[in-house]
């Protein structure tokens, strides 16, 4: 591959942010090259540039950013000084873009064949059953089925994972010298996410493209990547063969970046014992009703028999894929939506059926940290407004719920001084923090964590896992953690439940489960991990 | 593509910390600024009508009736003697003059124009918690709402003005009524977003009340987008009241409001059209200003209804 001219030679890049952001340039002085038949990771953590500079190849920067310097060579041929005609015409015939977001991407109210069409239509003389002929070519190499059927179906009656087939059968179908794909895989669920990366690397081969992977997941990057560049703050860190890159990398900011993504094996954990049960799930099922009245009604199962239970000091997880009823379970036994049968131990007494006034006693002892960071806290209260409000609700006074509010704030790592800010004055894992100290002024004995680091970078991932190892075991709390990263489930979890479907398939203690999984379903999930064979969790931070 | 809007939004996040208090950007917006100037002039006019030259506004003169703007006209003041007036804007055909009744209607245009508007946004902003956050009460409510939205909002209000007899307090209500069923759905439609979001799940999990559920973590969130729509409930209301008063069932004609004294010149329209153009000055006036000072609003406050339109 060596001394071969690079498709794309990006050189001394540099992108102006517009007055008053929180740094001056976007792209600071980046340059690298893609060879023909390469794939480079262009990864980072969000902020760090990497998409701006994938956009500026493309010629689709927003109108609020400028590139100041540096050239960007396709083949030769400088992108920042192409007139937009010039663009256009380069635009599916040199180089073309996969998205993150399949289902936005693609325009709704047209087939998959006539979009497909229409690039056709616009950059070649083919008559019209040629690029018929041409449509069922293209969805067949990218390993669609029925391609004739696919080719009639409008967007939303494809999977998530078969629409970004066809954005890939768009790229490629001018055969381009380079690919730009943007996240493409982090929308999807892991299984699916495996065959598109399998998809791209054999598209890649085939049409002996290069591909700029533009991507935050490490995984992904062992997986595919000859070569990896690493940005941050606009910078380029390192940039090198992806092998080097992963296993000896020279610069710290690369070495904390990889010791920071979870091993895929469990790390040797002390037995958490037989305490008293927290929590016992029994047969719970959860039924969504739509339509009825005068439409026809539909009932979606989002969860059936489901049962579990969580001890003292203890950390439940349930991992599975978007759709298996997980988020489901959490909110039942939180009591954010009622279930429709089955029972919610909680000490001993059956919560499931409770009315509100009966519940409230049991509210405080299960306490939930959500998803997203920046909608758990309400924007227009400040830190300690939100903080104090549970005891108080619970009759403490305005005095020690502050202390309280204030000793814990100490505990995740938070300034007392963070009391009288508004959440937006705060990063996304300083909320995320924020959110674990409210839950905790409640004094709970079960600790729902729904996905608490899926929006978070890796790095501040890590601090805010190990945030919430270290107070399950002040605590001795009972943790149920629900995520879809089997990598997060291996680091914190003593036990396991993997769901489907709105069932649980398998369950057992973590080691058990990820180095003999039993189900073929967990197996499957395993094996579909992203950079299983890379011993992530090995490297230390130096 | 989310990954462009993505960058955008990281863009705006960068530049954040820096961004003005809400007071200052509604200060650089000129059409807040325009239509504030022009609302706080009439505003004064309003509080210190006594003090601009102004005789009273009911006082009938039956000798200089009809006098075309700038007429001189002499009248008898209270102790006997004989005083010389230029009628700036003439005198109807009761020889009131006009001047005095516009500078005077502004009190109750205003004054119909923001009660109307504290009551129908006070009792829809109610109505709309409620029904966006209490399932069963959402069909009922909602049904309600939608019959009174079947019916023209005109039409509303003269049924309920000649239900209830004419006078300020009822003419207040029934331009009020018809404006609620805007504000319910309005109201209603940001609750149900709202309330998903995870700082309410956050706050019923913390045990929170539902009644303090919805004044501290539902109702500050829909303040923005409710303001916006409040000044054009104003608005149409000042709009409402002078067509109440034009058609002659509004407020009774001895009290001087902009639509009474259009109707008074509606007779003697061609003749004398100063009656009306007046008075329909200052009323477009007013509107226009409201309506302004509702778009900055809106581009300030609420910049995704902006983008939307």
């Amino acid at each position: 591959m060596d001394g071969e001219t690079p498709i794309l030679d990006v050189r001394g890049l540099t992108i102006a942010l517009p007055a008053g952001a929180d740094r001056r340039l976007a792209v600071d002085a980046v340059s690298f090259t893609v060879r023909p038949r390469e794939i480079v990771c262009l990864v980072g953590e969000s902020g760090s540039g990497k998409s701006v500079t994938g956009f500026s190849v493309m010629g689709l920067l927003p109108k609020t950013l400028r590139a100041t310097g540096g050239q960007v060579l396709l083949a030769g041929e400088d992108m920042l000084q192409a007139t937009p005609q010039r663009l256009r015409e380069l635009r599916c015939t040199r180089m073309s873009m996969v998205f993150q977001e399949p289902m936005t991407a693609l325009n709704p109210v047209m087939t998959c064949g006539e979009q497909i069409d229409e690039v056709l239509r616009a950059h070649t003389t083919l008559d019209a059953p040629a690029r018929q002929r041409r449509i069922v070519d293209l969805l067949g190499r990218v390993r669609m089925t029925e391609p004739e059927r696919m080719a009639a179906a409008y967007p939303h009656q494809l999977s998530g994972g078969q629409r970004q087939r066809i954005m890939i059968a768009m790229a490629v179908a001018l055969e381009p010298a380079l690919i730009i794909a943007d996240e493409p895989t982090t929308a999807l669920d892991v299984t699916t996410q495996a065959q598109i990366l399998e998809l791209i690397k054999d598209i890649q081969r085939q049409f002996a493209t290069g591909v700029l992977f533009i991507t935050h997941d490490f995984g992904v990057v062992a997986e595919i990547a000859h070569r990896v560049a690493v940005m941050r703050h606009g910078r380029l860190v390192e940039f090198g063969p992806a092998a080097d890159v992963l296993s000896h990398p020279r610069e710290a900011y690369t070495r904390m970046l990889i010791a920071a993504v979870p091993g895929m094996a469990p790390p040797a954990r002390a037995p958490a014992g037989l305490k008293d049960e927290v929590l016992r799930v029994d047969r719970l099922a959860k039924t969504y009703e739509t339509g009825g009245w005068l439409g026809r009604k539909r009932s979606v199962n989002a969860a059936a028999g489901v049962s579990l239970c969580v001890r003292r000091g203890e950390t439940l997880g349930i991992v599975g894929e978007s759709g298996s009823g997980k988020s489901t379970v959490a909110r039942c036994v939180a009591r954010l939506v009622d279930p429709s049968a089955g029972r919610i131990l909680i000490g001993g007494q059956d919560i499931a059926r409770l009315a509100a006034g009966a519940l409230r006693p049991f509210r405080r002892k299960v306490q939930v940290i959500f998803q997203d960071p920046y909608r758990s806290l309400n924007p227009r209260r400040t830190i300690r407004q939100s903080m104090v409000e549970g005891p108080m609700n619970y009759g403490l006074g305005a005095v020690p719920a502050l202390e309280r509010a204030t000793a814990l704030l100490d505990l995740v790592g938070l300034e007392a001084g963070a009391l009288d800010r508004y959440p937006h004055q705060f990063s996304g894992g300083q909320r995320q923090r924020i959110c674990i100290a409210r839950a905790l002024a409640m004094e709970p004995e079960l600790l729902i964590a729904d996905e608490p680091v899926s929006a978070l970078d890796v790095s501040v991932q890590a601090q805010v896992l190990d945030l919430i190892e270290d107070v399950r075991r002040r605590l001795d709390l009972a943790i149920l953690f629900i995520t879809h990263d089997l990598r997060v489930a291996a680091r914190v979890c003593d036990r396991v439940a993997v769901m489907r479907r709105g069932e649980v398939v398998e369950e057992g203690l973590i080691e058990a489960v990820f180095l003999e999984p039993r189900h073929e379903y967990t197996r499957a999930l395993l094996a579909a991990a992203p950079g299983k064979d890379w011993q992530f969790g090995a490297l230390a931070a130096g | 593509m989310t990954t462009l809007s993505d960058i955008r939004d990281a863009v705006d996040a960068a530049a954040a910390p820096r961004r003005p208090s809400t007071w200052r950007r509604l200060a650089r917006n000129p059409s807040v600024m325009a239509g504030g100037v022009i609302l706080l002039v009439m505003l004064a006019i309003a509080l210190v009508a006594p003090l601009l030259g102004t005789i009273g506004p009911s006082r009938i003169d039956p000798i200089s009736r009809n006098k075309t703007p700038g007429t001189e006209i002499t009248m008898r003041a209270d102790d006997g003697t004989r005083v010389l007036r230029t009628a700036w804007m003439g005198t109807d055909s009761l020889g009131r003059d006009v001047y005095s009744r516009v500078i005077y209607g502004t009190r109750v245009s205003l004054a119909v124009g923001v009660a109307a508007t504290i009551v129908s946004v006070s009792i829809g902003l109610a109505v709309g918690l409620l029904a966006g956050y209490l399932r069963w009460l959402d069909a009922v409510a909602m049904r309600f709402m939608d019959g009174m939205m079947a019916i023209p909002g005109i039409l509303l209000a003269i049924a309920l003005v000649s239900l209830w007899g004419a006078g300020l307090l009822t003419v207040i209500l029934a331009v009020a009524v018809p404006e609620i069923p805007r504000v319910v759905r309005l109201v209603r439609s940001l609750v149900l977003t709202i309330r998903e979001e995870p700082y309410v799940e956050a706050a019923v999990a913390l045990g929170t009340p539902m009644p303090l559920v919805l004044v501290r973590h539902v109702m500050p969130n829909t303040v923005a987008p409710l303001i916006v729509q409040a000044t054009f409930i104003c608005a149409s209301a000042i709009l409402v009241e002078a067509l109440l008063s034009f058609l002659g069932i509004g407020i009774p004609p001895e009290i001087p409001t902009w639509g009474n004294i259009m109707a008074e010149g509606r007779a003697l329209f061609r003749v004398f059209p100063h009656n009306i153009l007046f008075p329909g000055i200052f009323l477009s006036l007013t509107v226009l200003a409201i309506n302004v000072i509702g778009d900055g609003l809106r581009d300030t406050l609420d910049p995704r209804m902006s983008k939307r339109i």
